[in-house]
């Protein structure tokens, strides 16, 4: 299902550097990153906290500049915010002062548009929303505040989305839930995503890849390819292969967080699981 | 090329992101006069009313009884009827007094939001105007009327301009407040959308300070009333300021009380107009 590593990736990032300046000196938050994502894949980027997790998808989305590095949609460099990028944000960030409708609407307001009111009415019977368009966002649940940012983003039909750990405010009912709609949708749109999280059973269950960065300055530090078919069933997700995977890659954020220093400087490293 | 941003403030865990998000900070503020004590059964209604007849009717009856003369203290019936009785020459006055609010405050309020609107946006122009306008805003503008009727004379306008004086730094603290509430995640959905400066504005950061900017109005419009009356009370033959010191030269006190009655009733009215649009149009953040 993977495009072929020869082919161009959907999203290419090439040795991402993000320095931030800061009155108490010059912080390296991304050193030399470099990452490719191909079309119709979803890709996990898990890590230590404060690894850079977040300024790698914020670059990659056009709204952080990089230090130096190129970020490629499609082979073609980004240098800004880019229409064919959809974000998720952290905690679902709709604009208070909007009910649904406005807040999903809220892009096409930006770009001039007219709402594509088909497609909108399709994704927000996909995400369970139907009827709820006149609510406020404080009238909302957790849950369904993103729900209704998933809608926001894929409503302009990005072929790219980006997901800021969308799920980490949620109880681990509505974020198994959460996870099991982007399944869909991804089944659905085929979109291809990029998703952080702090959890690494979601990386597993939602990803074709699971990406780890080491301690800051956040770089690739190894790279597993998740060996079973999506979408996953909950059956999948008990099995030892699951659970092995699963410590492993714990293993490595622990192993990044105590032992920053002795990270290596080498290629990111591809182990497979066998199913 | 170089990256000159600073670090970004993301909300790093759930408490934090809570504490940071912005938009409950001036809540207090709001709610101080949004959600106050609501009035919401017929029964409270009831006992409200019944402690102001316990009220009035004491005051009346503890003047009578004392045989207080009408020139130290008028009942509360001497007052009412004077209200009724002298209405008619009143109610002019209470006309200018509105007309030199209304211009006053809204002269003073489009200044004030014009100018935190354009200074928030500049933070190193905001550093050096923050001192000035601080002595803007402690200063009584009452102090500057003797000087403007110098200036202006005895008519409407140097009441206006003590009215905008007073009313328009009020307004400006507050909304300069308002649009000071960045909310990065906010402000970084609209550019990734690719948002211009004037949208951000408009879509983001307007709305996200209307709670404070309506806080300000109110304010100002108080601030601007009571200026209105002060100034009337230093010179000129008119307005419900002129009235209060016409009446109590003449010891017309139960006149004099009806004028005061006046003018808590506008006091009231400002701070209701104020607390129903905020109901209508900020209750999202409450």
């Amino acid at each position: 299902m993977n495009a072929g590593s020869a082919k161009t990736p959907k999203l290419g990032v090439q040795d991402a550097t993000k320095i931030y300046h800061t009155v108490s000196g010059d912080l390296l938050a991304l050193d030399r990153c470099s990452l490719d994502v191909h079309a119709n894949e979803i890709v996990s980027i898990v890590g230590p906290s404060g690894c850079g997790k977040t300024t790698l998808l914020w670059s990659m989305s056009g709204l952080h500049r990089l230090s130096s590095g190129t970020i490629r949609l499609d082979g073609r460099e980004i240098t800004g915010p880019h229409p064919d990028i959809g974000i998720v944000f952290q905690e679902a960030n709709l604009l208070p002062w909007r009910n649904l409708d406005a807040n999903i609407h809220f892009p096409f307001e930006i770009k001039g548009e007219k709402p594509d009111r088909a497609w909108i009415a399709h994704l927000v019977h996909r995400v369970g929303l139907d009827g709820f368009g006149g609510k406020f966002p404080r009238e909302l649940s957790g849950g369904m505040q993103q729900r209704a940012a998933i809608v926001r983003a894929l409503a302009l039909k990005p072929s790219v989305l980006l997901m800021d750990e969308p799920f980490g405010a949620l109880d681990s009912f509505t974020r198994e839930e959460m996870n099991r709609l982007v399944d869909e949708i991804w089944l659905d749109t085929k979109t291809t995503i990029v998703f952080i999280t702090h959890s690494i059973e979601e990386a597993i269950f939602l990803s074709d890849r699971v990406v780890v960065l080491s301690a800051r300055p956040g770089r690739v530090a190894k790279e597993y390819r998740v060996p079973f078919p999506r979408p996953r069933s909950l059956e999948i997700m008990a099995t030892k292969e699951v659970f092995d995977l699963t410590n492993i890659i714990k293993m490595d954020i622990v192993g990044e967080r105590i032992r920053p220093k002795a990270r290596e400087r080498g290629t990111a490293e591809i182990v497979r699981i066998r199913p | 090329m170089s990256g000159g941003d600073a670090i970004p403030e993301f909300p790093k865990s759930k408490s934090g992101a809570k504490a940071g998000d912005g938009h409950e900070v001036s809540l207090t503020n709001l709610s101080a006069f949004a959600s106050g004590p609501g009035i919401r059964s017929g029964a409270e209604v009831a006992a409200i009313i019944a402690v102001a007849v316990v009220i009035i009717g004491g005051i009346e009856l503890a003047l009578r009884l004392f045989n207080v003369p009408h020139y130290i203290m008028p009942g509360p019936s001497a007052i009412a009827y004077a209200l009724y009785d002298e209405f008619p020459l009143i109610a002019p006055h209470l006309g200018y007094t509105l007309v030199e609010l209304v211009s006053g405050f809204s002269i003073g309020a489009i200044i004030g939001l014009v100018m935190a609107a354009v200074i928030t946006q500049f933070p190193f122009a905001e550093k050096i105007v923050a001192p000035y306008i601080l002595i803007l805003v402690t200063t009584p503008m009452l102090a500057l009327v003797p000087l403007l009727i110098l200036r202006f004379g005895f008519g409407y306008t140097p009441r206006i301009i003590a009215v905008a004086l007073a009313a328009g730094p009020m307004v400006m603290i507050n909304a300069a407040t308002g649009f000071r509430r960045v909310d990065s995640a906010k402000i970084a959905l609209a550019r990734s959308y690719g948002a211009s400066t004037l949208q951000i504005f408009w879509k983001i950061r307007a709305p996200m300070a209307l709670p404070m900017i309506l806080v300000g109005l109110m304010i100002g419009a108080i601030f601007g009333l009571l200026t209105a009356v002060g100034a009337e009370m230093v010179g000129g033959g008119f307005g419900l300021g002129n009235r209060l010191t016409t009446y109590s030269s003449m010891i017309q006190m139960p006149q004099f009380f009806a004028v005061v009655l006046i003018l808590s009733t506008l006091g009231i009215l400002i701070y209701v107009l104020f607390f129903l649009i905020g109901k209508k149009w900020a209750s999202w953040e409450a």
